[in-house]
């Protein structure tokens, strides 16, 4: 990315997919931690978007994630990815307890004519930043998860997506009737990335 | 508290994120200390009419009338269902559950669109064969082709192989008129072993090198066997009165499990590749899953997954060759659909209207596609791409509804029979490179109209 004076940098469609799956690298792992699926003390810190980051040392999610960005990226390259959503469910009964739904706009002119574009990269970072600081204050409304819970990745592709080998096809795992929180998205000018939580409503909550 | 004082403390937070929490929830009633992160997504008119005038409805619940579903689901569909598939990762996460056995994680090669030339898929069948008295029961299973290139038929109570290399035709067995007629042929996966089901509930094993008979299974049911299907050793005997019997064919007291779960006749049975997974349809308009793992379990089912999804027979099954846990079920007349199960979590993923019975499905083994034949009224095959179940081409000829289906060992040729006493093979999933001389050096004038008999 060529850096001019003026601050500006282009942005092309592979780097562009790099930032969100990365992006959505580090989510990921955030809300992990943040909302006790793994215990505490499996995560490490690392500095990130100018934030301490925490990242999970246990080697299977460690792999599971990576193989995630990894395919996402690709998706993301080809334009092909709508969004993806992070499940969290009971272990015991395996409802979804808690939905966090990326969605995402791709510019189509820049998958079909591989045009790139300008954006500073510190303002994509502070936008990222906003978000990630919003899933770590999510804690304060969000139910608490009482139960053992374990967390599953979808994610929704154009209908044409040849399905490589290591994913099969899902069911969307929707909650009934769920309380949903807008947070704030990110745009790289090439992917726009909107957040988006959906928790199933707490029973003392009901009038 | 208003939003402006909210607002301003998000900024200053950005000193210590996970520290201070000023917003603790007190009270559930009063939902005044919010944290709203985002003032542009809300709808101020909506949140109004909810605060005020929304709680006068929760007295009655609403309820969810079939036709609000079905809106609904028409909505979602249009918006979300027609644009997107949904995928999940194959390998799930470590958690204190058994994970699932890791399959090798780096090694996908990316898909690249090579696209290939569309083939031509020929619309009229390649070659029409004599089939008479067969019969015209949609229940029952009589056309199997096995690994040896032999096709097998029942024609009311004989049994007639046809060999596809050489276009030669056999008779196995004629069974006494009391034990007969014929209600099922599957050939075992070594295709030299053949079994036959009869309508006086018995089975027959047959060795159709030395065309002799090895052995019969009795006292499993007690009415027809309308259908069979191999696990290795395993016959698996789905008959009339519901039952489901795995057979070890190997043994002397052969019955080996009992499935009990349908109420009504068992008219189709498929074992899927691995050989792990049974998925069973009835009259009942049930599909079952079972699992050879649930019977050491101590389930409180025998079954993996019971749908009740289709409103009509479920005769047609087909797991799909290229994607394990995937299961295509047809339905008969009255449902009309194809549906589409993930039979490790049980969900169904599509469901697809064809306007017509559906009597059997074929995978095609080397391309994403998927045959299906039908009924009234145009008796026609029709192959769909899949997974966009776009119609890719239908194939006519037949004159009574197309009951029974069978793939060529090399996955080119299927062949189909019908009420119409005619067997057709259709090259739809690909033409066979190797000419074929034999029936070429036939110089009868009406050669293209072999006898069977």
């Amino acid at each position: 990315m060529a850096s001019r004076t003026v601050a500006k940098d282009i942005i092309t469609l592979r780097g562009s997919a790099a930032i969100v799956s990365e992006f959505f690298g580090y989510a990921a792992n955030s809300i992990l931690y943040n909302r006790g699926v793994y215990a505490e003390e499996s995560f490490g810190k690392v500095k990130k978007y100018g934030l301490p980051m925490l990242l999970t040392q246990d080697e299977g999610v460690k792999s599971f994630i990576a193989n995630l960005t990894a395919q996402l990226s690709e998706w993301l390259e080809a334009g092909q990815l709508q969004r993806i959503v992070l499940v969290i469910m009971s272990k015991a009964t395996n409802e979804v307890l808690e939905r966090w739904n990326f969605s995402i706009e791709t510019d189509s002119e820049v998958v079909e004519q591989s045009v790139s574009r300008e954006k500073s990269d510190k303002e994509i970072m502070r936008e990222i930043q906003a978000i990630m600081r919003q899933i770590a204050s999510s804690i304060t409304y969000l139910p608490c998860l009482d139960e053992p819970c374990v967390f599953d990745v979808l994610a929704y592709t154009d209908k044409e997506v040849a399905v490589p080998f290591t994913w099969i096809e899902s069911d969307p795992k929707l909650i009934a009737n769920p309380q949903m929180v807008k947070l704030h998205s990110f745009d790289t000018k090439i992917h726009k990335v909107d957040t988006l939580v959906s928790y199933k409503n707490d029973e003392w909550d009901e009038q | 508290m208003d939003a402006g004082s909210i607002g301003s403390s998000y900024k200053s937070s950005s000193r210590c994120p996970l520290q201070e929490q000023f917003l603790k929830r007190k009270n559930n009633r009063e939902n005044l200390d919010r944290f709203i992160p985002n003032r542009a997504a809300m709808d101020f008119d909506y949140a109004h009419y909810m605060l005020t005038e929304g709680r006068k409805d929760k007295e009655n619940p609403v309820v969810n009338s079939p036709s609000r579903e079905a809106y609904r689901k028409k909505l979602a569909e249009t918006f979300n269902m027609n644009r997107s598939r949904i995928l999940a990762f194959k390998n799930k996460p470590p958690t204190p559950i058994d994970p699932i056995p890791q399959e090798l994680l780096s090694s996908y090669v990316p898909q690249t669109k090579i696209s290939k030339p569309r083939r031509h898929i020929r619309q009229s069948c390649e070659r029409t064969l004599d089939a008479p008295d067969i019969l015209d029961d949609f229940y029952l299973n009589l056309l199997d082709w096995g690994s040896n290139n032999v096709l097998a038929i029942a024609l009311e109570n004989t049994v007639y192989l046809w060999d596809a290399s050489s276009g030669s035709t056999s008779e196995l067995v004629t069974i006494d008129e009391e034990d007969g007629p014929v209600t099922s042929v599957s050939w075992a996966p070594d295709g030299r072993h053949i079994a036959i089901g009869l309508n006086n509930s018995h089975v027959q094993l047959w060795d159709s090198t030395s065309n002799r008979q090895l052995r019969t299974l009795r006292g499993g049911h007690r009415q027809r066997v309308g259908s069979l299907a191999w696990n290795n050793h395993i016959l698996t005997t789905g008959g009339m009165d519901g039952k489901i019997i795995n057979n070890d064919v190997r043994m002397r007291s052969h019955i080996v499990e009992t499935y009990r779960g349908h109420q009504q006749e068992v008219c189709g049975l498929k074992w899927s590749a691995s050989g792990q997974q049974l998925a069973s349809g009835g009259n009942d308009n049930l599909l079952y899953i079972w699992d050879r793992s649930m019977a050491s379990s101590n389930a409180p089912t025998q079954w993996l997954h019971r749908h009740e999804e289709h409103s009509a027979a479920v005769k047609a099954l087909a797991w799909c060759p290229f994607q394990g846990n995937l299961l295509a079920s047809g339905g008969g007349g009255g449902d009309h659909s194809i549906k589409f199960w993930n039979t490790h979590t049980g969900a169904c993923l599509n469901s697809v209207n064809t306007g017509s019975q559906v009597c059997a499905l074929q995978w095609n083994k080397n391309e994403r596609e998927l045959l299906s034949s039908h009924g009234f009224s145009q008796n026609q095959l029709i192959l769909w791409k899949y997974p966009s179940m776009v119609k890719m081409a239908e194939l006519t000829g037949h004159t009574s509804r197309v009951l029974y289906m069978a793939q060529s060992p090399d996955g080119l040729t299927v062949a189909s029979a019908a009420g119409d006493e005619t067997l057709r093979f259709w090259n739809v999933f690909g033409t066979p490179e190797v000419a074929k001389p034999a029936p070429k050096a036939n110089p009868e004038p009406f050669a293209h109209a072999n006898r069977i008999r």
